[in-house]
């Protein structure tokens, strides 16, 4: 097992700078997600830590040794694809026996990993066939396999769930995290989807214009964004933010209630909502509206849950109420977080 | 609208080749144009011939041994090329050139080049001491590459490997850069060096496309014969003699027209096979 | 575990190595035609030194050369002033570029309607069309010369130009299809559903997206065209009618006279500049066949 540690990793193609400046570093077995919306340089980076492309400046560090201009091959690193690259005209027997090929494993320990790591991903069935005859949960058990296969100090998983149904995904979730959990392997897994990211990782890298802007747990990230990015990318809908005089607070729609369901009446920030629509969501209601503000009005959006059954229509305004406990403060120019301030 | 084509294809090869299968079964020459038909007598007799037999060994020798050496150097041209380096479009260039010579006049120059007097491949030779008395390559001062018999039918190879090497490593390169890129990441994450990849992903993948390449080559090698005609004219005595040329000196310069058509048709039904048989196996390979 | 730092400068080396070797391959005959371009007949014939650079007649004192020295342009003035070089050139190109005309328009709709036939006869006559090829020019030619003749084009520039397309059409034919295979058929449906007529429909959405088989196929049939010798040779008997392929050598070579120096010229004059438009086309050439070939 292995820790793998970037420093001030930097990668520019021209003039844009995809990755610009990324100081990570993982726990021994974590499962450390690397989530953005595209084009942050997520991608990049994990291929920085492959070996698949150089840096223009930077270390990495597999296992506290500097890696840099070592092949992927010399890594000790297993990747798994978002279109999981199985060889198209290799049965999957020999695609997962291919990397303990070319590491000169034998014939006989080859048949035993493969079936130990077939066991696992409980693909025994499949040895015969061939890629294009494989369904896409499949072939992706497939890929994990060939990853696992050859005891990798470190897994690096590109969006490997994009490529399935709905369905299937939260099912192969749970597996991948079983998975991950049981062997023990550190593992770097990149997404754009922040359900994927808050229901696996053990800490989350919130990635933005080659940027990390804030590594935690998914409950620091999510409870305690540090800018106005993270707030608005975690969440769905994303936390408001309004403006008041030099600063900009924020609250999450779901701590934005009409004030008569609050239990607790102490220490609340009142606002007037005015309703402009209603989403009935079955487990939850969407009420977008605006609050009002010294500067007009600004867009917000409240998430009320089953149990509270106040009546809403669109047209009226209500009385709504977060505690203060809830708001987040932001500096207005940087967007960083701020300390509490009296609102 | 396949019609024009149809007619066209018709007209001009379809009729053609029902005339030369006739006078392939008929006594006709340039002197008696009357048809008179024998029967498979011509096939059996040009079968009888040395020369013949010469021919049909030379041509076979020819093309697998052209085909070979341009399959594998045209894979590692296109492995070059497809990858991004300074001065790509120079060596692009430079490299395009045998097939932007007519193939008649580039010949013509490779004559004089192979010289057995004036080479100037034989003065780099001597001047490198390789050739003369005393060193590897022999006593003489000339290596007289078309005159001996090996060394004619090298020549002729080469010259042949020079002018389609251009071609196929175009056809090879447009099936290099069909293979997914994350298909060779994976290849290298999982450990692979250059040669496992070159030889277990990448021509496997190619694999069709190759195929294409090597009929394309076979049909060229078969069918044209401005490199032998030019540069040996089968010479010296039968040693680099192919069925096209042999077909043209009897049919054309021998007048014999009949056996001319019975030595050319003689090739059909081996290039079918061989056609049929690179299509099926290109058929088999399949890519997902 | 081995460090790869320094391993890299020797990749790096190794690729230029293995381009050296391929340009060399390729293109030392043309540098040395240029070179020889430009040799008198002593240099080239009686010097002893390299054949690569230029030996001047050794003089002494100021004795005039009795000889043309190199280097001299007196190869390229009989090549241009005392043969028919220009007007074969001038013939290449016209009966190229016909040729091209007359293959992309009897191609394309052939492809076209072959792409979009559906289940095995699609697929079936694809490979038929390749087997056309496997007729060799060899035997063809006796009885084509009679077609030409009974045509009344022997010894014209037509002769080449409409049996050339036999060469060129099944093959085009072929890239196309797969070409056209490759392209949706919603997008030319949209496009019917936006207003146009299906004619239209394929010139305004199929063609621009095939633009690079349709380079593939024209560089493909002209550089055919400029190659091709046999049928050059039969067909045509007349100096000015000729190509360059034939032409050159015909006039060039008289018996056992070879006018090397010129001939060469006369290679080297062809091959650059069709060269220069070949490597500009390459990306899209390759792309072409990529499409064509490969995908469809």
């Amino acid at each position: 097992m292995a820790v793998v540690e970037t420093r001030d990793i930097k990668k520019y193609f021209g003039e844009v700078r995809a990755v610009d400046g990324v100081d990570l570093s993982t726990h021994d077995g974590e499962f450390l997600v690397l989530l953005g919306p595209s084009g942050c340089g997520k991608t990049t980076l994990l291929r920085i830590i492959a070996g698949l492309e150089q840096p223009t400046a930077g270390e990495v560090l597999l296992g506290g040794e500097v890696v840099n201009g070592l092949p992927p091959r010399a890594r000790k690193i297993a990747m798994v694809f978002q279109s999981y690259a199985l060889y198209p005209h290799m049965s999957v027997f020999d695609n997962i026996a291919f990397p303990l090929k070319a590491h000169g494993v034998s014939k006989e320990a080859r048949k035993t990993k493969v079936g130990w790591a077939t066991s696992i991903l409980g693909i025994e069935k499949l040895l015969e066939r061939k890629p294009r005859e494989l369904s896409g949960g499949e072939k992706q058990r497939v890929a994990l396999a060939r990853a696992l296969v050859r005891e990798p100090s470190v897994f690096l998983l590109d969006e490997p769930l994009s490529n399935l149904d709905a369905q299937l995904r939260a099912s192969a979730r749970d597996e991948l995290q079983q998975l991950q959990r049981r062997t023990g392997i550190t593992t770097i897994y990149v997404t754009h989807d922040q359900v994927e990211a808050m229901g696996m990782g053990d800490r989350i890298a919130v990635m933005y214009q080659g940027k990390i802007r804030q590594l935690g747990t998914p409950q620091e990230v999510y409870d305690e964004p540090a800018d106005t990015f993270v707030a608005t990318f975690l969440g769905s809908p994303p936390m408001n933010l309004i403006e008041r005089e030099d600063r900009l607070v924020g609250f999450r729609p779901e701590r934005f209630l009409p004030t008569e369901a609050i239990e607790l009446h102490a220490d609340l920030v009142s606002f007037s909502f005015a309703v402009t629509r209603v989403e009935y969501l079955g487990a939850d209601r969407l009420v977008y509206g605006a609050v009002g503000d010294v500067s007009g009005d600004t867009k917000a959006v409240s998430r009320l849950p089953s149990t509270v059954t106040v009546p809403i229509q669109p047209g009226d305004s209500y009385d709504f109420a977060v505690q203060t406990a809830d708001l987040k403060f932001f500096d207005k120019v940087t967007g960083l977080r701020t300390g509490p301030r009296p609102f | 609208m396949l019609l024009p084509a149809t007619v066209y294809i018709l007209a001009l090869v379809g009729l053609p080749f029902l005339i030369a299968i006739v006078y392939s079964v008929t006594d006709v020459t340039v002197g008696d144009t009357s048809l008179d038909f024998v029967g498979l007598d011509n096939f059996r007799r040009i079968i009888k011939t040395p020369q013949f037999q010469r021919a049909l060994s030379n041509t076979l020798f020819f093309a697998i041994v052209s085909q070979v050496l341009i399959v594998v150097l045209a894979t590692a041209l296109a492995e070059l090329l497809s990858r991004d380096f300074r001065g790509k479009r120079v060596v692009w260039f430079l490299i395009i050139l045998p097939w932007a010579t007519p193939i008649a006049l580039g010949t013509v120059a490779w004559l004089w080049l192979l010289d057995s007097q004036f080479s100037p491949i034989d003065w780099v030779l001597r001047s490198v001491n390789l050739l003369g008395p005393g060193t590897l390559l022999g006593p003489e001062d000339h290596m007289v590459f078309l005159g001996r018999e090996g060394l004619a039918m090298a020549s002729v190879i080469m010259v042949h490997v020079w002018r389609l090497l251009p071609l196929a490593a175009v056809i090879v390169l447009a099936g290099l850069t069909t293979i997914p890129r994350d298909i060779l990441d994976q290849a290298e994450v999982d450990g692979a060096g250059f040669w496992r990849i070159l030889f277990r992903i990448k021509i496997p993948l190619i694999f069709p496309i190759i195929s294409i390449a090597i009929l394309f080559g076979l049909i060229l090698t078969f069918g044209d014969m401005a490199v032998v005609f030019v540069l040996t004219r089968g010479g010296p005595i039968y040693y680099t003699q192919v069925l096209p040329t042999w077909a043209y000196f009897v049919g054309i310069e021998g007048g014999s027209l009949a056996e001319g058509a019975a030595i050319a048709l003689f090739l059909f039904p081996l290039l079918l096979a061989v056609a049929i048989l690179v299509l099926r196996s290109s058929r088999r390979m399949e890519i997902s | 575990m081995r460090t790869v730092s320094f391993k890299r400068p020797a990749k790096r080396a190794g690729l230029y190595g293995v381009a050296a070797f391929f340009s060399f391959f390729a293109a030392a005959p043309i540098l040395w035609m240029i070179i020889t371009a430009f040799k008198g007949d002593w240099d080239l014939y009686r010097s002893r030194g390299s054949p690569f650079l230029f030996n001047k007649y050794p003089t002494v004192g100021n004795e005039p050369s009795p000889v043309v020295d190199s280097p001299t342009l007196e190869n390229l003035r009989l090549l241009f002033f005392e043969t028919n070089f220009t007007t074969f050139l001038w013939n290449s190109l016209a009966v190229g570029v016909l040729v091209v005309v007359i293959t992309l328009i009897i191609s394309i709709p052939a492809a076209y309607s072959l792409a979009r036939l559906t289940g095995r006869w699609g697929e079936r006559s694809g490979i038929t069309i390749f087997l056309v090829y496997l007729i060799p020019p060899t035997l063809l030619f006796i009885p084509l010369f009679r077609i030409v003749v009974y045509l009344g084009l022997n010894d014209t520039l037509w002769s080449m130009v409409v049996v050339y397309p036999t060469l060129t059409i099944p093959f085009c034919t072929w890239l196309l299809s797969g070409f056209f295979k490759s392209i949706p058929k919603d997008l030319e449906e949209a496009a019917m559903v936006d207003g146009y007529s299906r004619l239209m429909a394929f010139l305004k959405v199929v063609m621009p997206l095939s633009l690079p088989g349709v380079i593939a196929v024209v560089v493909f049939t002209f550089s055919l065209t400029l190659h091709e010798f046999i049928y050059a040779l039969t067909f045509v008997s007349s100096s000015a009618h000729r190509t360059v392929s034939v032409g050159v050598p015909t006039e060039l070579i008289r018996g056992d006279v070879f006018f090397w120096q010129s001939l060469v010229a006369a290679a080297a004059i062809v091959a650059i500049p069709v060269a220069i438009v070949y490597s500009f086309l390459l990306d899209r050439l390759v792309a072409g066949f990529t499409m064509g070939a490969v995908k469809g």
